[in-house]
């Protein structure tokens, strides 16, 4: 039988105020342990949590930017669990009227292009950090465990999608264009490394055709865009060889293990789910009136969406370019730059970023914006190829060594010898020496076979170590054959 | 009984309360007899009555995003039983 799989997904983000989402301690991560903490966040009796306005500004402007509707009345619900992570034994969430409902947001795949609604954004307080000890590490098996009050009560947006994702993806392209968005509209930094962006996934199977949902799974420990997309592949397989076999589903939340390459059963304290919410009577409700939004509206930066368009109106790229260029904030500001210094041909720094530069930036593993390589250096490179003092492979070389070293091209240039070799008597000489080294090559040539006159003219870049000019190389070996 | 046995362990153990038989018999009565007491409030015609989460005319108490003073760590962990390199400690959680 053929199954689809129905994902959703839940991506909770700590958003980038400077205090907590109930208390005036920093939130700055990877400080001292128990440093961020004060009788609010630590739950003491009688202490009195008061919101973030700008937590609140803040989730609003993340629904106006998918298209939600905001509510013009909010409150804040206690979400009753005992865990170790929260002080309170309470956490406190949205429960029946979140902030933000009934979004979507537009995805375009290599080959079509689909929408994923959002059920709700809600705002809630981030929990403490466990330190397991013993057991490798991992809750199951650990001796004891620490306790860091620092990340408690950090404000924490959680983006709830409609089970509308059919593949790993679909999934992946979600979760990117959702921190592309945040991160445009400033409301986070979206590290992944930092968990200031963590995404869980819901994922069933169901024959194709029908209708209602199979049991799902919840999986957890998606820390990168890789992770969920390959943990969502091998859960696919999972149930799918189970339901081939005729077994049943268990609803379940499982963790995905990246180097053993499995999603395994996780052990946690058996949580009824039994959260007993109820409204916070610390905290009175909130109201905005139609006018504070629209004015946040008009206040919205440019998004995504627009940026593609704007780069395929104002600069001619093709849609493919302008979509991956604007994946991440920091490509687009990168490309951009690059563009306004060079001032020629779009498309030519497209091809450089989305080319050499992403190559070395995923084989390093390395974020754009900590890259040696800055627009000034590939502007002034691709200037040498235009005026011709290098050919595009010997550009390639200094562009390899501009990432290792972060040298300006002109110095790379003369350090190493590498201008291009554009004399005419110079090149002819090789020309004149190849054809006399090749003449089984020569003589393929003359029998029409086309190849032959590449591999003459990669037998003269290799004499001239890659700096011949190769249109002069092709015009004079096409005169003397 | 609006209010089983099964109920009284179920919030128990919610609440992590250890109860013996007799007094998940007894408090299941004595629950029994506040609901009952709150059940009368359901007698009521509220129709036309919007829920009320606070008892208070009070809306939109925001702060600024401010950083303020926050404890020492030191006096953060005073109460705690047990600690080590400057956090709380918890037996193991499963």
């Amino acid at each position: 039988m053929e199954y689809e799989s129905v994902i959703g997904l839940e991506i909770h983000v700590e958003l980038d105020t400077e205090s907590k989402m109930f208390c005036s301690c920093s939130t700055r991560f990877g400080e001292a342990p128990n440093t961020q903490t004060c009788p609010v966040c630590l739950g003491m009796p009688g202490s009195l949590p008061v919101p973030n306005k700008k937590a609140v500004e803040y989730v609003i402007r993340t629904g106006l930017a998918i298209f939600c509707d905001i509510s013009l009345f909010s409150q804040f619900h206690r979400k009753n669990y005992f865990y170790p992570d929260m002080p309170k034994n309470y956490q406190i969430s949205q429960y029946d009227i979140p902030l933000c409902i009934d979004g979507h947001v537009d995805l375009e795949m290599e080959e079509y292009a689909t929408t994923i609604g959002v059920t709700r954004i809600h705002l809630e307080e981030d929990t403490g950090k466990l330190l397991h000890i013993g057991g490798a590490g991992r809750i199951a098996g650990a001796d004891y465990s620490q306790v860091d009050f620092n990340r408690a009560g950090v404000p924490l947006m959680e983006i709830v999608s409609e089970p509308d994702i059919r593949t790993p993806e679909e999934a992946k392209a979600y979760a990117q264009k959702i921190r592309a968005i945040l991160v445009s509209l400033g409301v986070s930094d979206c590290n992944m490394d930092q968990g200031s962006m963590r995404v869980d996934a819901n994922i069933s199977l169901r024959p194709v055709g029908r209708e209602e949902f199979g049991v799902k799974a919840e999986l957890k420990n998606l820390n990168s865009f890789r992770s969920l997309q390959r943990g969502l592949a091998y859960e696919i397989e999972r149930q799918t060889k189970a339901l081939q076999n005729g077994e049943a589903i268990v609803q379940e939340t499982r963790h995905w293990d990246e180097t053993k390459n499995t999603t395994s059963t996780l052990r946690t304290k058996e949580y009824a789910h039994d959260y007993r919410y109820f409204p916070d009577p610390d905290l009175v409700p909130m109201e905005f009136d139609q006018e504070w939004i629209e004015g946040l509206r008009a206040e919205l930066p440019e998004l995504p969406d627009e940026r593609k368009e704007r780069y395929m109106s104002d600069f001619g790229l093709p849609a493919h370019d302008a979509n991956l260029l604007v994946e991440t904030k920091a490509t687009g500001d990168f490309f951009e730059a690059a563009v306004a210094l060079y001032g020629g041909d779009a498309k030519t720094m497209s091809n450089w970023i989305l080319g050499d530069l992403t190559y070395y930036l995923n084989a390093e593993n390395v974020e754009i914006d900590d890259s040696e390589v800055k627009p000034a250096h590939l502007v002034e490179m691709v200037k040498l190829i235009d005026d011709g003092t290098i050919s595009g492979k010997i550009a390639k070389e200094i562009f390899s060594e501009m990432f290792k070293t972060g040298k300006m091209p002109k110095a790379i240039v003369e350090e190493k010898g590498m201008t291009q070799i554009s004399g005419e008597d110079e090149i002819a000489k090789i020309v004149d020496d190849v054809i006399a080294q090749n003449p089984d090559a020569v003589k393929e040539f003359h029998d029409g076979r086309e190849r032959a006159f590449g591999f003459l003219v990669g037998q003269a870049m290799r004499l001239t170590k890659g700096r011949g000019n190769p249109q002069l190389i092709n015009k004079l070996l096409k005169g003397k054959l | 009984m609006a209010i089983s046995e099964k109920d009284v362990k179920h919030v128990a153990w919610l609440a992590r309360l250890a109860l013996d038989d007799a007094e998940v018999e007894k408090f299941a009565k004595q629950l029994d007899v506040i609901l009952e007491h709150a059940g009368k409030i359901a007698e009521l015609d509220t129709e036309d009555v919007q829920p009320t989460a606070h008892a208070i005319p009070l809306k939109n108490v925001l702060r600024e995003d401010k950083v303020g003073r926050c404890l020492a760590p030191e006096v953060a962990l005073a109460n705690a039983p047990h600690q080590e390199d400057q956090a709380f400690v918890v037996p193991r959680i499963v």
